[in-house]
């Protein structure tokens, strides 16, 4: 396991690695969103209270899920960065970031376009709104906060503690529509007694979900490997390998 | 199902296809921006040890 894990860390390794990762994360993720999108747009059947305005569902809440599960990737990468002293590690949280604002801004954007059918407002101030909305300047603080900084070090040293300090947003944008009273409705997937929508429903969800996290996965390595360019350029296998071709 | 209730989707097609499209989009250039960004780097790299003077073997 440990020789596992250093093998793993060491750059030209994961580098490599990544190269072969990426085409099958990208693959499964398009064949998991693909027909997940049209069974949840064409086949899932209306929902008995907001009709059709419910399919909504499908693109909102497998981006909202992953902004939370990238916010908190990105925090455990920036950790192991902080503790153990990889880079390759920091190089995977500045990965995240964009990826993650992305995702929180499409959550923010497809519940506010939800809300207006059914809440009649495409913004409130409420609980679950607003920390969602304090995730997304999380995700733009840490970027910025790193543009600000040139030194590299520096830099993998002070997102990382914003990265760790933000992570008490993340339990409040989850537990907020059971802690105050939400004009967002409860989960319906996470919740005592298992989910409480019929299977024809719930699996197109769930294969879009799983295809959103499989599309993280390929991305992010996309992003890792760019971030290893830069880390690594003065290496000799970066300049072996880039000279090379 | 007809294609013209499809895309009505009883009433909600603004809101349902909007929701879909702006979905695709950030897909979409989610996958662009992180492929040129390493596209971008090679480049840069290889201009970099281009200019630089070759060492050791010829």
């Amino acid at each position: 396991m440990w020789t596992w894990f250093h093998k793993l860390s060491s750059p030209p390794h994961f580098y490599r690695l990544s190269g072969t990762m990426i085409p099958w994360f990208g693959w499964l993720a398009a064949a998991l969103i693909i027909p997940s999108l049209y069974a949840g747009l064409a086949l899932a059947p209306a929902d008995y209270q907001q009709g059709d305005g419910f399919r909504i569902i499908y693109v909102h809440v497998p981006s909202a899920m992953l902004s939370l599960f990238v916010y908190m990737f990105m925090a455990t990468a920036a950790a192991i960065g902080m503790i153990w002293r990889m880079k390759l590690a920091h190089a995977v949280a500045v990965a995240c970031a964009p990826i993650g604002a992305s995702f929180t801004f499409l959550a923010l954007a497809t519940g506010s376009i939800w809300g207006k059918p059914m809440w009649g407002t495409w913004w409130a101030w409420d609980a679950r709104l607003t920390a969602e909305l304090i995730l997304l300047f999380l995700y733009l603080g840490y970027m910025g906060l790193r543009a600000a900084i040139d030194d590299t070090n520096r830099a993998d040293r002070a997102s990382a503690i914003l990265a760790l300090v933000g992570v008490v947003n993340v339990p409040i944008v989850h537990y907020s529509v059971t802690w105050w009273n939400s004009l967002h409705q409860a989960s319906t997937l996470l919740k005592k007694g298992g989910p409480s929508i019929p299977p024809d429903m719930a699996i197109p969800l769930y294969g879009m979900i799983l295809g959103f996290l499989c599309f993280f996965g390929a991305v992010s390595l996309t992003r890792v490997k760019r971030e290893v360019l830069v880390r690594e350029q003065n290496s000799k296998w970066v300049k072996d390998m880039v000279t090379s071709k | 199902m007809n294609l013209m209730e499809f895309i009505d989707m009883g009433g909600y097609g603004a809101y349902v296809w909007s929701s879909v499209g702006l979905a695709l989009t950030v897909l979409i250039l989610n996958v662009v921006t992180a492929r040129r960004a390493v596209k971008v780097e090679l480049e840069r790299l290889k201009r970099r040890y281009g200019n630089e003077p070759t060492q050791g073997a010829s």
